[in-house]
């Protein structure tokens, strides 16, 4: 689409532009094109010379058991919060769809955590389920489970999983709700009118219907759990116990920073940025044939 | 609808009033523990009514800090945030929609070009590109800095493309009258265009603000001086000590702090927010 009356300006376009394009070329273009070449170089112990190395970083990073470890936890992490706050979100909002009196009241009370800072949500969570301080911790431990997210993995992991949900059930929640006030009534009535119950209306009409936002949550969710949750895991386990929570992003910041190794450092994000650009390419994909419909 | 049964909104009553008590817990219960003493606090038995010392607590997060690992009060930062926030906030919209207007209202050459050099930066988040960001920075003298802390984070294709998409919807009715009556590109768009913007601009100062407002890793890296950080991040720093140490009920008033601003533009703002959200992810 173009418009068809337009100025003629021979420097005004290039001034208006001129902010933006310095800011994405400095800030964008250039460091990504930087980490793109340091991940071809090894910086010597002083960081005083690097030189050329080819894909030894590459070689090095996929040789590293640690990676495919923390691609593992990735993969739990991310799989286990995008169906959790899918789910949740689906669950309330097909009961915020049933024209009730407050309605409207009910989504603000719903939709406000979208607000809180990721790392916030996490010290939230942190607190209750601390296994000395905490509200919630404290009966688990009396009832003789040993509960301590900051020694066992495992407890890490259901603690930063269900700090992350919190916080992104109110996103999903709110395309959900759009998504189902878009169905038609009439399509819901026919079903009725064949003898289809609630569930089985559900799950054969408004379900199939609802899948175009389903999808594109699945993708936004995805991208949340890569790159936003990083204040949730550095504010309530650092990527700990023993790295049980060290997700991809966050090996990226510790190996360049803790460890220093930015050549391996580079090569991590080099990897992310592929992995980005293929969900970005496959949430357009989608887009685009959701337009020719 | 279809069938009504009361039975089946009883059903949804409870099922959403449970969800709600469930998203509230965390907060009350921080709220709670922000009106104990640490002494009560650190006990392990935090009653499940706030208690009498309210104000002394966030008085002192606020205008004194604490008293062993906190360096700077709470004030300060809140106010490195708002400055980071509406920063960020302002500086996209300003860019983002002089480009949007350039990209829809003029022909020139190279255009296409301009358009997708913006586009392609939605598929990079900072956290791909963190170090050499960081790099860049410290060369240009920006660590430690408002201005560090703010540009970085400005550049990105949403804004341009929301603008774009608004654009498109005006009328060339509009831009045939304003020629007629002799304005110049500058004048329509100061006297046409931005008023009629105005909704847009604000959706997208609603969004913008949060997400500034919430940064983590950028604020975390750059500032190194206390007096710069954001208050997310100083709540990180105040319990980043051996537990039995952290001033909890100081730090448990301070996300309180920090969660205020942001949760008060989406419920006082809503309608806004919830077009700007749904608009920006298109």
């Amino acid at each position: 689409m173009e418009k068809s009356v337009v100025f003629n300006g021979k420097l005004l376009p290039y001034l208006l532009l001129a902010p933006q394009l310095a800011i994405t070329l400095i800030f964008f273009y250039w460091p990504a094109s930087q980490a793109i070449w340091q991940s071809f170089l090894r910086e010597d112990a002083f960081g005083l010379n690097s030189e050329f190395v080819g894909l030894e970083n590459y070689q090095a990073l996929f040789a590293q058991p640690e990676y495919y470890t923390a691609i593992g936890i990735t993969v739990v992490f991310s799989s286990l919060v995008t169906v959790l706050s899918l789910g949740v979100a689906l669950l309330f909002a097909t009961q915020a769809d049933k024209n009730l009196k407050g309605g409207s009241v009910y989504k603000t009370l719903m939709i406000w955590p979208y607000a809180v800072a990721p790392a916030i949500a996490g010290v939230l969570w942190f607190f209750i389920f601390h296994p000395t301080l905490g509200t919630l911790a404290r009966p688990l431990r009396a009832m003789g489970f040993d509960w301590n997210p900051m020694l066992n993995g495992t407890h890490a992991m259901i603690l930063v999983v269900m700090a992350a949900v919190w916080k992104q059930v109110a996103y999903n929640f709110l395309f959900f709700l759009a998504g189902l006030q878009a169905i038609p009534k009439s399509v819901i009535e026919a079903g009725a009118i064949d003898g289809a119950g609630p569930l089985r209306r559900f799950w054969t009409i408004i379900f199939p219907l609802l899948s175009p936002t389903t999808f594109f949550l699945l993708v936004v969710n995805i991208v949340y759990v890569f790159f936003e949750t990083f204040g949730i895991i550095d504010a309530v386990t650092s990527g700990g116990p023993a790295g049980s929570t060290t997700t991809m992003v966050y090996k990226v910041f510790a190996d360049g920073r803790l460890g220093g190794d930015l050549g391996g450092s580079a090569a991590q994000s080099v990897v992310l940025m592929v992995i980005v650009i293929a969900l970005t390419a496959i949430q357009f994909r989608y887009v685009e044939r959701k337009v020719q419909y | 609808m279809v069938e009504h049964r009361p039975l089946r909104d009883l059903v949804a009553y409870a099922v959403l009033s449970l969800g709600i008590l469930i998203f509230a817990f965390p907060v009350y219960v921080a709220f709670v523990a922000s009106t104990y003493d640490a002494a009560t606090v650190v006990s392990g038995n935090l009653p499940l009514v706030p208690g009498g010392r309210m104000l002394e607590n966030y008085y002192r997060a606020v205008f004194v800090g604490g008293s062993r690992f906190m360096n700077e009060p709470v004030g300060v930062l809140l106010l490195n945030s708002f400055v980071t926030a509406i920063g960020i906030a302002v500086g996209k919209i300003f860019i983002s929609i002089l480009s949007a207007f350039a990209i829809v209202y003029f022909r020139f050459p190279f255009r296409k070009t301009a358009f997708w050099i913006i586009f392609i930066t939605l598929m990079l988040p900072v956290e791909v590109r963190i170090y050499p960001t960081y790099k860049i920075v410290a060369d240009l003298r920006m660590l430690d800095t408002y201005a560090g802390l703010i540009l970085p984070l400005i550049a990105s294709a949403t804004g341009t493309l929301l603008f774009r998409q608004f654009f498109m919807t005006v009328p060339d009715e509009l831009l045939e009258a304003s020629r007629i009556d002799g304005a110049g590109p500058l004048r329509f768009f100061w006297d046409t265009l931005l008023p009629l913007s105005m909704t847009t601009v604000a959706a997208l100062f609603v969004i913008q603000f949060i997400y500034g407002w919430n940064q983590y890793l950028w604020p975390l890296l750059i500032t190194t001086k206390d007096s710069m950080q954001t208050i997310v991040i100083g709540i990180k720093k105040m319990l980043t000590t051996t537990d039995e140490l952290a001033e909890w009920q100081l730090a448990m008033a301070t996300a309180v702090l920090a969660m205020l601003p942001p949760v008060a533009v989406v419920v006082f703002m809503q309608r806004l927010f919830v077009k700007g959200l749904v608009e920006t992810e298109k």
